[in-house]
């Protein structure tokens, strides 16, 4: 769920993309991540705002057990040296629960955090816009969160496309440059 | 549209007419069902296509959820120091049910090459650079899963049966005799 934080936190969606007459708004660049508190195993939560300090991947995706091998979430997972070296954290949301993310997570060694959106019903989700309520899933839209919580990056995918990493690795590119050029 | 960030150049494996109008590079992963479901169908392609056609493949190992594809792909690679590298591949993809080191024995001694050079190049992991490079390049270029296709170096969205790459190639080639 979103924190009280998050609440507050709701910034205006801008961004309109349409996919067979479902329409999403998900936030932009410059835009504040709403905080959330979503749990992550099944007796544990993670909190957006406890990874402050370090950029975050937020990737919402629909659903657990996909019948692809190459998934968007198996790209991230086999990217996972190369996020580390921009000290990135990725985390992957969607509705199903936490018991599901455990087994599914256990099934494809995926060595990131699924987090569940499931109580409140996407509720985190809605709040980057990033939820399709014909069908009650998360949309395909990815976010990269720079260190102090705002949105750097944010791309919605047609969902029936898998987006793969490299929108997300040239975003973490660009957040390092701009974070260097922002010290000097 | 994504598009190729790593052009084809002097380190690829390319199979057919080098001048050909239309390049297809696959993505692949040895130990993918769905690879090894498109191995026939490129067959076919490579097939329809003639001379118009070039092949290039890359590798784009899964290695969190396919034990044996990275080593299979060092495998290929390792052929490709013997200049039998479309032999291997082919070999690993009509063989892919039984990918594991004593396949790769096996096949290099039916394609008559060292076995034990083969043995050390996987324990000394020689060619993994060669496969992970070409695997962040696939990621770089937007490999969204495997296989993925790229066409004269854009990738192809749609299914990977024959007829929708034949479409596909089929538009890029109307599209260069009319440009």
């Amino acid at each position: 769920m979103l924190t009280e934080k998050g609440r507050q936190q709701q910034a205006s969606k801008l961004q309109t993309t349409s996919d067979n007459g479902a329409t999403s708004e998900i936030l932009l660049p410059g835009a504040e991540a709403p905080d959330f508190r979503l749990r992550v195993t099944p007796d544990q939560d993670l909190s957006l705002s406890e990874l402050r300090g370090r950029p975050v991947i937020v990737a919402f995706y629909p659903a657990d057990w996909s019948p692809v091998c190459g998934d968007q979430l198996a790209i991230y997972n086999e990217v996972g040296p190369e996020f580390q070296k921009y000290r990135a954290k990725v985390l992957g949301i969607s509705v199903d629960g936490p018991w599901c993310h455990k087994a599914f997570a256990e099934h494809r060694s995926i060595h990131f955090p699924l987090l569940s959106d499931f109580e409140p019903k996407g509720e985190v989700a809605k709040s980057y816009g990033a939820y399709r309520h014909t069908e009650g899933v998360c949309e395909r839209a990815m976010f990269v969160i720079d260190k102090d919580g705002v949105v750097f990056w944010s791309y919605l995918s047609p969902i029936a496309v898998n987006p793969g990493a490299d929108g997300i690795l040239d975003a973490l590119e660009g957040l390092q440059r701009k974070e260097q050029a922002d010290a000097a | 549209m994504a598009t190729l960030k790593v052009p084809v150049g002097p380190d690829d494996h390319v199979q057919g007419n080098a001048k050909a109008p239309i390049t297809l590079v696959e993505y692949g992963d040895y130990e993918c069902p769905a690879c090894g479901l498109a191995y026939p169908i490129v067959l076919a392609v490579q097939k329809h296509f003639g001379r118009n056609l070039k092949l290039v493949f890359r590798n784009f190992p899964l290695a969190q959820v396919h034990p044996n594809a990275e080593s299979a792909a060092e495998t290929a690679e390792w052929a490709a120091s013997h200049h039998q590298f479309w032999e291997m591949h082919d070999a690993l993809y009509e063989n892919q049910a039984m990918l594991g080191l004593p396949l790769y024995l096996s096949l290099a001694n039916g394609l008559r090459l060292p076995e034990e050079e083969l043995s050390a190049a996987l324990e000394n992991r020689i060619f993994y650079p060669k496969v992970r490079a070409d695997f962040m390049g696939g990621v770089r270029s937007g490999v969204n899963g495997t296989p993925t296709f790229f066409i004269n170096g854009r990738r192809h969205d749609d299914s990977f049966d024959f007829a929708h790459l034949v479409a596909s190639i089929d538009m890029v080639l109307e599209q260069a005799g009319t440009s």
